[in-house]
Formats: structure tokens, C-alpha cells, sequence
């Protein structure tokens, strides 16, 4: 893709234009009669690089640190903002799976909280610095391993995410009608590996288990009138089947009680909030809390006050008005584990779900569930797994700790590796939102920074990046999609978002994406036929 | 290098901006309107210089940075458009969907601020290194009597390494 010749050339350029900083700071002292003398460093660097024959011996590029960042979510982005910042030289390159990039942001976060996803302008700012460089399509452990990116970059930052989820591990859970929260979500996000799951909407009752952001997240995608998804950029598909849906009461169920619900404030106040629905919570539950959270953090305290007011107090008007009007309810259920989901008669669907009741022992945030003995059965024939998502392995070079689903580390560095690094939810594991995210980026990008400042990469020995990856992804016939690829897509999306009144409408075919920017034939087989079609179809002269 | 200042602050040009309307209207998502850059650019030109308000930011590494605004604005417009170099400030471009734009006010000005509504308390909740003079930046605007205030930007990463930048070396 020419990257490199191409950055070359254009900071060869941009020395020749004062502007920035540098021209900047000419205005202020420099006299004009000895302003020139500055240029004799930029011009031989333009002459070097103009010259075909002196490429090689470009003098900086020699201790150009070349980091490579697996994985284009929050924190993939975030660390490559801060090197980016921090680092004059740095060049920084992000690999991902999927053709189009951000992670959680595009597949997680909810269709209707698109001002969460504002972050994807910084997120495309930092991409289109020229000193970094996209490279969607690749499953980094399959396309490319660890170690050749190794071979090719100073540093490796492993930003992964999480991409399976937690399982109960009870009978019954395979059963059809029972879904992890996380194929949930990413079949009305779009996300390609969930696009044909056809969840089954026809319970009138819906089994959430789990009490965290997810679980609001999928209980008020099922809730919200379709008037307002609508204007969402939730898939077509997925808008189509919850048209149909008979959902009328959706149960979030937690283990533990009701001062140790995961989800936070404001994703509660937009379910109080929520026209056409109204929430069903025991007052039992919720007597006597008052006392129990006078001296407890302010985020935990307004959080079950908002709770306790639900349940116990007289609704202000706007409320109460929406209650009574509802045709939709949601509620709590506390102190329940899962023990089995339980079948139909054929064996074949979940009809309902086999609960322990439980008690706390221990109080507060680290409070356990234990059972009493006593066990509850609740009929429902939709149940929604939302007990947490999962990093998985990526390798035999790169440690795992299996128990806590993390890359050990120390600070962002991998334990025993050096020079390779992680961020995001693989490195803390899956939870934190994303400022969480950001913030342990930036702190893994200070680590890598604090390496190289320390001598620990040697940069003095140059390394080819993205030049010498090109040429394994060739031989094994992927084809890397470019940041400006995805821009073509994402206008692709948004035109067609335009013609039915949302913000995007997302292709959900990965094929589809290729065959858009010229990747792929337009009869072109699954993503696994990329080797016939690199033989048959793939110029790479014709790409950037 | 362009591509430095590019990646200061992390708002956008795009940014979409509180307006900060008169009290009582609207705030957050309502009042968040489209591209207003423009229309901010040439609705400032008739205000008088008088309309300016300076502010200054103690950023994280003790550093003071100083900036001018015109009342009215939110201290996320102030942040944007002196492009004050603020690791991470105003992700979500002033729509309370954040905490990113975290600022610790004295307390004689803290007391003076328009009262905080839920939604703000809602993500403040989730900021870092909350205290009893904490609001978020993109809900504050401009008035005369913040003129020369000082707003310190809270310590966010976890681990308080001294931090290191090599932007300046060559
Ligand atoms: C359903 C849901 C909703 C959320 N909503 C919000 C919200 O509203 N607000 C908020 O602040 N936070 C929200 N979060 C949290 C937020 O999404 C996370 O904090 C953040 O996305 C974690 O970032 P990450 O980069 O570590 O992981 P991810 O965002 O998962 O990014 C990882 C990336 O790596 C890629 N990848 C995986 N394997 C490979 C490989 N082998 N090779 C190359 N690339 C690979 C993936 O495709 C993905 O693009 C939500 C999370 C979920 C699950
Ligand atoms: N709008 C937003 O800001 C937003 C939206 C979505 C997600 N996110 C963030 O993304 C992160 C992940 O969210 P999440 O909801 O997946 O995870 P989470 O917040 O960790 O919640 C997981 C829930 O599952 C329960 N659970 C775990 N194991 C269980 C088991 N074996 N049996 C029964 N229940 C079990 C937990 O209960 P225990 O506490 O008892 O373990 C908890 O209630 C969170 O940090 C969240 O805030 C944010
Ligand atoms: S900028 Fe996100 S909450 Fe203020």
C-alpha cells in the first residue's frame, strides 16, 4: 500500500510549509534575513526523498519507532491517540478483524444512544493523522501471527476486546430460545457474526439474566416503541423482527440484591423514563435501604435512591402518566441464581427457567449469594444471558490467564514478553465503560512511551512494519480494507440510512462491505473464498 | 507538527456544541445542535470584546493553560477552540454521555454555578476523581463572574506515573 514511501514524501512537504508550530515560532523570533538557514534541513530531506534512488537514507526515519495496534475498539484507538501525541516520530498502524472499524462503539453501544458514539471522530481524527494507518480485514492469529508482527514492529499493543461471553454452565442453556446478551446485541447491532440469529420474539414474557449495563441495554431495545427505533441506526433486520415481537414484560434478575446491581444511574433513569413501559419493582425489596446507604459512595447511593423512589414513592405526574398508559413493563427480580433453563415437553425449546433463591453473605459491594435451599420456577420462552463478556486467547506466544480472562500484565506490559503490550478489556477484562477504557489506554500508551525513552526497544534497529506484513497478507491472499475504504463504506451506510429517515443503515455482510470498495466480485462466495479471489480477481497495484 | 496539534484536544472541529441557552431552556441532548461552528463564528462577530471571559486550566501535569471565551459559551467550547492541549476532554462533544470534560471548581465560583441537574449528576457520578466542586465542563457557560477563575482538570489515569512526552524531542 505504499505507506511508507507515501508518509515520506508527504513530511517532506509539510516541512517546506511553515505552518504549525514551527511556523509559529518563526513568527516570533526569527528574523526573516536568517530565517532560511532553517529551510536547508527541510529542503535536502524533500531532495532525498524526491529522488527514487535516495529513499533509503532518510535520516529520521531511522529511529522511527513502528508500533502496531491489534484491534480498532476505544482502546486500540485511545492508545494510538497517545502515542500518536506523545511521540513525534512514532508511526503507529491498527489491524482488525472485521472490515470497519471501533469495536464495542459501532457493535456494542445501543442503537439509540448515538451521542455515545461522538467518540468516533476523535477516533477518525487519530486515524487520519498520516503517521497512522488502518488495516481492517485482518484476524491478527489467523492472517498474521503475534510473532510476525513482532518481527515487523518495535511494539505490539494488544487491544482485542472481548469476544465471546461468560456461560451459566447450567443444563438446558444451549436449548433455542436461550441467547447470550451478547449475540443479542450484536444481532441488532449489526455486527456480521450475529446477523442470521432470528432470535425467536414470540414469548410474551423475556428472561434477562443479569443486572449490568448490558442487560438494560438489551431489556430497552426489546421496550422502546418502534417509533423511536426507528430513527435509530438499529439493522433493518432486526427493526423488522422486533416489529413483529410479542415481548410485553421483560424480568432483569440478579443473584445478588439490590445494593449490588452492576448497571449505573443514568441507564436506570432511561428505563424509569421510558415511554410505554412502566416497571414493576417490589416495595419488599426495597424497604428498610434507606439506613443502609447513608454512608455508602455517592454514585451507589443515588443510584438506589433512584430505586427506592421508583418502587415506594407516589410518581410525579409526567411518570405516573406514562405508567398507567404503558403496555410494556420491565422489573427487578432479586437473589436468584440460575440452575436450569427447563425444556418443552419435546425436549427442543426453553419454556421457563429453575432459580435458587439465595441470601447475601457479607455486605456491600463484596456481598455473596448463597442459596437457601429454597428454589423458584418462572415460565418464559425467551432467556437473555447478559452475565458478562470474554477475552479469548490469541496464541501460544502470548500468555493467558484463563481464571481472570486476561493478558497478564503490569501496567499494560505482558508479563515475560517484552515489547508486547495491552489495553482495553482484554487487558482488565470486560467491564468499565469508555472513559475506563480511555484512561487505561493512555496508561499503556505512557508504559510503551517510558520503554522507548528508556532504550528497552531498540529502535536503532529498523523495522519494516506494515511493508513486510503486506507480503505475508499477500502470500496468504488477505486483503487489507484502508481507513479510506471505510469511509466509503460509511458514506455507503449513510446514504442509505438517509432514504429510510435513520443515521445509517449498516451493511451486515462483510462480503457485501469488500465487493462496495472493490475487494470482492459482485458474485463473490463467503469471506473464506479471499484466497480463490486474490488468484482470480486481485490487482494490488490498483490500491492505495 | 500539524499532526500533534491535530491530536491536542481530542473535541473536534466537528464538535457539536451546547448552546448555552437562556435559564430554563433545555440542556444535553436537546440543545446539542449540528455543525454551529460556523453559525457560532459569525454570530460572535456584532458581540463587543466586553462579552470575553479568561479562564484558567491547572491541566494534569500542574501546567497552567489560559484561555478566553465569549459568554455564553460552554468551558468545552473554550477547551475546542483554544485548542488547549487536555488528554481525552470532551469524547462524546458535550452531550452528557461522558465525563470526559470533569472540571474541580474553587468554591466561591462552584457556589455561583446554575443548579446541576440529574442528568449531569448522573454521569458525573461516573467521572474520576469526583469532588464536592465537580461539574462537567460541557454544561458550564460563561458568565461575567467566572472571568479569571481557575478550573483544575482532575488526575484521571489510575497509575500516577510522572508522564512522558516526546513530542518535543526531535
Ligand atoms: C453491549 C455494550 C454496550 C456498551 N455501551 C456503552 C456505552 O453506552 N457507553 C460506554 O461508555 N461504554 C459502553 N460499553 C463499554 C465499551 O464498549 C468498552 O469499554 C470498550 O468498547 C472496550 O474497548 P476495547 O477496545 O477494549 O474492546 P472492543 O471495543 O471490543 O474492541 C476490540 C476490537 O478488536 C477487534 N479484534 C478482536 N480480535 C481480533 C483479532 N484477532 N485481530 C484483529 N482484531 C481483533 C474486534 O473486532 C474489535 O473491533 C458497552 C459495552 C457493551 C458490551
Ligand atoms: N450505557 C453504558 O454506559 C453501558 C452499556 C452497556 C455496557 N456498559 C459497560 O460495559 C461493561 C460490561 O457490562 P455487562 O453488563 O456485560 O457486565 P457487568 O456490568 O459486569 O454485569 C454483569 C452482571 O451479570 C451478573 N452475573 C455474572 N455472573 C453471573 C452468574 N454466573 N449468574 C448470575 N449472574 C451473574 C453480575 O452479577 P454479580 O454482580 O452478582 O456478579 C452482574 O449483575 C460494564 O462496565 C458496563 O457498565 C456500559
Ligand atoms: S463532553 Fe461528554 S459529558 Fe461533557
Amino acid at each position: 500500500m505504499g505507506a511508507s514511501g507515501g508518509w515520506r514524501g508527504a513530511s517532506a512537504l509539510r516541512c517546506l510549509r511553515p505552518a504549525g508550530l514551527a511556523g509559529r515560532a518563526w513568527g516570533h523570533g526569527a528574523p526573516w534575513g536568517w530565517a532560511w538557514v532553517g529551510w536547508i534541513p527541510c529542503l535536502l530531506t524533500f531532495l532525498l526523498v524526491s529522488c527514487p534512488g535516495f529513499k533509503r537514507p532518510l535520516s529520521t526515519s531511522e529511529r522511527v519507532p513502528r508500533i502496531c495496534i491489534v484491534g480498532s475498539g476505544p482502546a486500540g484507538f485511545y492508545t494510538a491517540q497517545h502515542l500518536l501525541k506523545h511521540h513525534k516520530l512514532a508511526r503507529v498502524d491498527i489491524y482488525e478483524k472485521l472490515p470497519v472499524p471501533f469495536g464495542l462503539v459501532r457493535f456494542g453501544v445501543a442503537p439509540d444512544h448515538p451521542e455515545v458514539k461522538n467518540v468516533i471522530n476523535t477516533f477518525t481524527q487519530t486515524a487520519q493523522s498520516d503517521r497512522c494507518s488502518y488495516y481492517g480485514n485482518v484476524t491478527v492469529g489467523k492472517d498474521v501471527t503475534v510473532e510476525e508482527l513482532q518481527q515487523a514492529y518495535h511494539a505490539v499493543v494488544l487491544s482485542y476486546g472481548a469476544e465471546d461471553n461468560r456461560i451459566l454452565g447450567i443444563p438446558g442453556e444451549n436449548l433455542s430460545g436461550v441467547y447470550s446478551a451478547r449475540a443479542f446485541v450484536g444481532w441488532y447491532n449489526g455486527l456480521p457474526e450475529n446477523r442470521d440469529l432470528k432470535p425467536d420474539l414470540s414469548s410474551k414474557t423475556v428472561l434477562v439474566l443479569g443486572q449490568g449495563n448490558v442487560a438494560l441495554d438489551v431489556a430497552r431495545i426489546l421496550l422502546t416503541p418502534l417509533d423511536l427505533l426507528r430513527k435509530t441506526d438499529i439493522t433493518e433486520g432486526s427493526l423488522a423482527a422486533i416489529a413483529s415481537s410479542k415481548v410485553k414484560r421483560v424480568w432483569l434478575v440478579g443473584r445478588r440484591g439490590p445494593l449490588q446491581v452492576a448497571f449505573t444511574i443514568k441507564e436506570l433513569r432511561e428505563m424509569v423514563n421510558l415511554p410505554g413501559a412502566r416497571p414493576i419493582l417490589d416495595p419488599a425489596d426495597f424497604a428498610g435501604l434507606r439506613d443502609a446507604i447513608k454512608d455508602v459512595p455517592r454514585p451507589r447511593k443515588r443510584l438506589t435512591e433512584l430505586m427506592i423512589k421508583t418502587a415506594l414513592e407516589k410518581p410525579g405526574e409526567k411518570e405516573a402518566k406514562i405508567w398507567a398508559s404503558a403496555t410494556r413493563e420491565w422489573g427487578l427480580k432479586f437473589l436468584r441464581s440460575p440452575l436450569e433453563i427447563l425444556p418443552t415437553a419435546d425436549g427442543k425449546r426453553a419454556r421457563g427457567i429453575r432459580m435458587a433463591v439465595t441470601r447475601l453473605e457479607g455486605s456491600g459491594e463484596s456481598a455473596t449469594a448463597v442459596p437457601t435451599g429454597e428454589v423458584e420456577e418462572l415460565e418464559c420462552g425467551l432467556i437473555l444471558s447478559s452475565i458478562g463478556y470474554r477475552s479469548l486467547p490469541l496464541g501460544s506466544s502470548v500468555p493467558f490467564d484463563r481464571k481472570h480472562g486476561i493478558i497478564p500484565n503490569h501496567l499494560g506490559r505482558v508479563q515475560g514478553v517484552p515489547g508486547l503490550y495491552c489495553s482495553g478489556w482484554v487487558k482488565r477484562g470486560p467491564t468499565g465503560v469508555i472513559i475506563t477504557t480511555m484512561n487505561d489506554s493512555f496508561d499503556t500508551a505512557q508504559s510503551v512511551l517510558e520503554d522507548l525513552q528508556a532504550g528497552m526497544l531498540n529502535v536503532s534497529n529498523t523495522k519494516e512494519g506494515f511493508e513486510s506484513v503486506r507480503s505475508i497478507l499477500q502470500s496468504r491472499g488477505v486483503h487489507p480494507v484502508s481507513f479510506s475504504d471505510w469511509e466509503k463504506i460509511d458514506a455507503a451506510e449513510v446514504a442509505r440510512g438517509q432514504l429510510a429517515g435513520k443515521p445509517r443503515e449498516k451493511i451486515v455482510d462483510p462480503q457485501e462491505m469488500l465487493q462496495l470498495i472493490g475487494l470482492a466480485p459482485f458474485h463473490s462466495v463467503s469471506l473464506k473464498g479471499k484466497t480463490l479471489y486474490s488468484v482470480l480477481f486481485f490487482k494490488p497495484n490498483e490500491r492505495k | 507538527m500539524a499532526a500533534a496539534g491535530l491530536l491536542g484536544a481530542v473535541a473536534t472541529l466537528a464538535s457539536r456544541r451546547l448552546l448555552c441557552a437562556p435559564p430554563g431552556a433545555a440542556r444535553g441532548r436537546a440543545a446539542v445542535l449540528g455543525p454551529a461552528r460556523r453559525f457560532g463564528a459569525s454570530a460572535r462577530a456584532w458581540r463587543s470584546s466586553e462579552d470575553k471571559v479568561t479562564v484558567h486550566f491547572i491541566n494534569r501535569d500542574g501546567d497552567k493553560l489560559t484561555a478566553e471565551g465569549k459568554i455564553g459559551d460552554s468551558l468545552l467550547d473554550v477547551v475546542v477552540d483554544s485548542n488547549l492541549d487536555i488528554d481525552g476532554f470532551g469524547a462524546c462533544e458535550g452531550t452528557l454521555a461522558c465525563s470526559t470534560c470533569h472540571l474541580i471548581f474553587e468554591d466561591q465560583i462552584f457556589k455561583k454555578l446554575d443548579a446541576v441537574t440529574d442528568e449531569e449528576m448522573d454521569m458525573l457520578d461516573l467521572a474520576y476523581g469526583l469532588t464536592e466542586t465537580s461539574r462537567l465542563g460541557c454544561q458550564i457557560c460563561l458568565k461575567k463572574f467566572m472571568n479569571n477563575m481557575t478550573v483544575r482538570v482532575p488526575e484521571a489515569v489510575a497509575d500516577v506515573r510522572q508522564s512522558i512526552d516526546m513530542s518535543k524531542n526531535s
